[in-house]
């Protein structure tokens, strides 16, 4: 560890990019308090099928994406190890339609620098017996699977271990704004039911689909469109690898093992508010339908849950799906959008590139209180999950 | 923005189309405000409603000051765990329906409480061996229907690796099929203290490492993963280790994951008692 600094940071939301955000920063030196209303990963972090993204998925409609993507998932595999099934994916042809899709994800991952490896119908099967035994043809990717969560409470973990106060449990009810500078939060604490303020010299809002809602504490403007999805999750492991349809992303384009569970994912449309989310019947129906395509013996699998995840789409309301609407994060410095000095909002992205967020993020906030420490968690390999607990009791 | 228009969970489906209102007794308890209490909310239920559905909607709805853990909502992460009825369940798949017409919820047993239904998981972790990797052997999934494979020697297939894949690369040849794979998945085990906390031995024996952590353990024997199986028979076999079972199989009972603590723990007195797998072979 190098040089410690006064400055104290706060960050609200306790997701993927919060807990990348606090791990970065506490790196860097920065005293970091990080707030979150419920458990950690209790909001759209924690609810995803599973998928650490090759790349892939993306390189055909946004290389940009899918370099991003495969950068993000070689580092991870390397600082976080023994947190993924590293078993490769699979992109599977099921009809001839399927096929006009090959040509352009062979090239699209080649020019992402995405490794890509074509299969034919036996080598597919050879490798994944229950898929559908009339594909057409199949592409290997290095696409693996993750606990969402356990992924996380590493970043978590090592952030506390660094210093950093991470307090679930911790909701945010207000901002301190002073004369157009934001100097701290007004917070409920759920384990005592008191209510108290927190001071800092930089909030951060990493609230995820809530950013805009805890945006306008400060008065600020973060135009967000929460996107639903609904998530299937099967009795039995039907797979070993992440099967994704080899067309572009639609409903029930991919099946993710997880344990003795098979998830398959989903759909997508929009809500004002993250809070209300459904789970419509039909949606479920459409992920057994869609996901028997891919793997046949889905289609009798026993339900184990259906659930849905809010994505934090940064747009405008009106989007119709969320479909047409940026995977990609933004940063907001909300000195220069709305003349609100001392807070900043970053939203937006997926958990595959929380790293990569945070430190373009971090960066930010170095400049703005100006620290001069450059960004370590590239190297820096991060303790086990189940030092998020011992670090509790340590701190 | 409309109010909740479906119960929790989905849309409003009942047989009479009458909404199912329901009662939910929860436990609360914040600190220093003078002792625990359990109140009382109305929740519409569906046939999908989960108890964490009715939780998230009585903080929703009715009072968000109640704390509960939750996560992944598809018993993976191991977060939701509680008492419904005195019993241990994952809240995520836990159908309010199937409870019948009372239900009440309670924080797990033989942790101790932080807030309302939020037990502290520090002292859970701190009983497991402190070799346990999460990541296994996986082999061939499960019910392979289309085990038969035909190798289609003339299908004309051009492999054009763009660089070789980071594990396990397929072989070139593409009339082989591709050699065996490694795969691994994750330990059965979601680490969510259902089993402890339903364990009659760990309600009186403090110091008991209890099930999941022997589960685990006997998993380092199955497959060792770098970890000394002598250290591992040695730790289990301490005063705090397996002796302390009474082989109510209350753990097994409890697992939403189908670790079976219980067996795994009866495995562990069997290695302790007759030493390795040639001794096993013998008393065949």
């Amino acid at each position: 560890m190098s040089t410690r600094y006064d400055a104290h940071v706060l960050i609200v939301g306790g997701g993927a990019t919060g807990g990348g955000l606090a791990h970065d920063l506490a790196l860097r030196g920065l005293r970091v308090t990080l707030l979150e209303r419920g458990e950690v990963t209790s909001g759209t972090s924690g609810r995803h099928h599973g998928l650490l993204h090759s790349g892939a998925r993306y390189a055909v409609g946004d290389r940009e994406a899918g370099v991003e993507c495969i950068r993000e998932n070689m580092i991870l595999k390397r600082i976080a190890p023994g947190t993924f099934e590293c078993n490769d994916g699979l992109f599977v042809a099921v009809c001839d339609e399927d096929l006009e899709y090959l040509e352009p994800l062979v090239e699209g991952c080649t020019g992402a620098g995405i490794p890509v490896q074509r299969l034919n119908r036996a080598q597919a099967l050879a490798l994944e017996p229950n898929l559908n035994p009339e594909l057409k043809a199949a592409v290997r990717v290095p696409d693996a699977t993750v606990d969402p969560m356990r992924l996380i409470l590493r970043f978590f973990a090592t952030a506390r271990h660094n210093g950093a106060d991470i307090r679930p449990y911790m909701e945010v009810i207000g901002l301190l704004v002073h004369d157009g500078v934001v100097t701290g939060a007004m917070v409920r604490d759920h384990v005592t039911g008191k209510e108290g303020e927190v001071h800092a010299d930089l909030v951060v809002n990493a609230a995820g689909p809530w950013s805009e809602r805890v945006a306008a504490m400060a008065g600020a403007q973060v135009p967000m469109t929460p996107s639903p999805g609904v998530l299937l999750a099967l009795h039995g492991r039907y797979c070993n690898m992440v099967i994704n349809r080899m067309h572009k992303s639609g409903d029930g384009d991919i099946v993710v093992p997880q344990r003795g569970l098979s998830i398959v994912g989903t759909t997508s449309w929009v809500v004002e508010d993250p809070d209300d989310l459904s789970v419509p019947e039909d949606h479920v129906e459409r992920m057994y339908a869609e996901g028997s395509k891919l793997i046949p013996a889905l289609r009798h699998a026993e339900r184990r849950a259906a659930w849905s995840a809010a994505r934090p789409l940064v747009g405008a309301a009106g989007a119709a799906t969320g479909r047409e609407l940026s995977r990609t994060f933004q940063t907001f410095d909300h000195a220069e959008k709305d003349g609100i000095e001392g807070f900043v909002t970053i939203t937006g992205g997926k958990s595959t590139t929380l790293r990569g967020m945070a430190e373009l993020c971090a960066d930010v906030v170095c400049r703005k209180l100006a620290i001069d420490e450059p960004c370590r968690t590239r190297e820096n390999v991060l303790l086990p999950h189940t030092a998020y607990y011992s670090e509790a009791v340590a701190a | 923005m409309s109010r909740q228009e479906h119960p929790p969970g989905g849309p409003a489906v009942t047989q009479t189309g009458q909404d199912d209102i329901r009662p939910v007794r929860v436990y609360r308890y914040k600190r220093g405000d003078g002792g625990e209490r359990f109140d009382e909310f109305e929740v519409p239920v569906g046939p999908h409603t989960t108890v964490l559905d009715a939780l998230r909607f009585i903080q929703r709805h009715h009072d968000p000051s109640l704390a509960i853990r939750h996560s992944c909502m598809h018993a993976s992460c191991g977060t939701c765990g509680v008492q419904v009825n005195g019993r241990e369940q994952l809240a995520c798949v836990c159908s309010v329906r199937d409870q019948g017409e009372e239900i009440t919820v309670e924080p797990l047993a033989n942790l101790p409480v932080l807030t309302d239904l939020v037990v502290e998981m520090s002292g859970f972790f701190a009983r497991f061996p402190h070799e346990h990797p999460i990541i296994r052997s996986s082999g061939s999934p499960t019910d392979g229907e289309n085990a038969e494979v035909h190798l289609e020697g003339d299908h004309e297939v051009t492999l054009e690796l763009a660089g070789p894949l980071h594990h396990h690369p397929l072989h070139n040849d593409h009339r082989a099929a591709p050699p065996a794979v490694d795969f691994v998945r994750f330990e059965d085990c979601i680490e969510c203290g259902l089993c402890l906390s339903a364990c009659p031995v760990a309600a009186t024996s403090h110091d008991y490492v209890g099930p999941a952590a022997l589960a685990a353990a006997e998993r380092l024997l199955e497959e060792p993963r770098g970890v000394e199986r002598e250290d591992v028979l040695a730790w289990a076999g301490r005063p705090e280790g397996v002796w302390r079972c009474h082989v109510g199989f209350e753990c097994t009972r409890a697992c939403p994951a189908d670790a079976i603590p219980a067996e795994r723990i009866m495995a562990l007195r069997r290695e302790l008692t007759f030493g390795g797998p040639d001794d096993k072979e013998r008393k065949r």
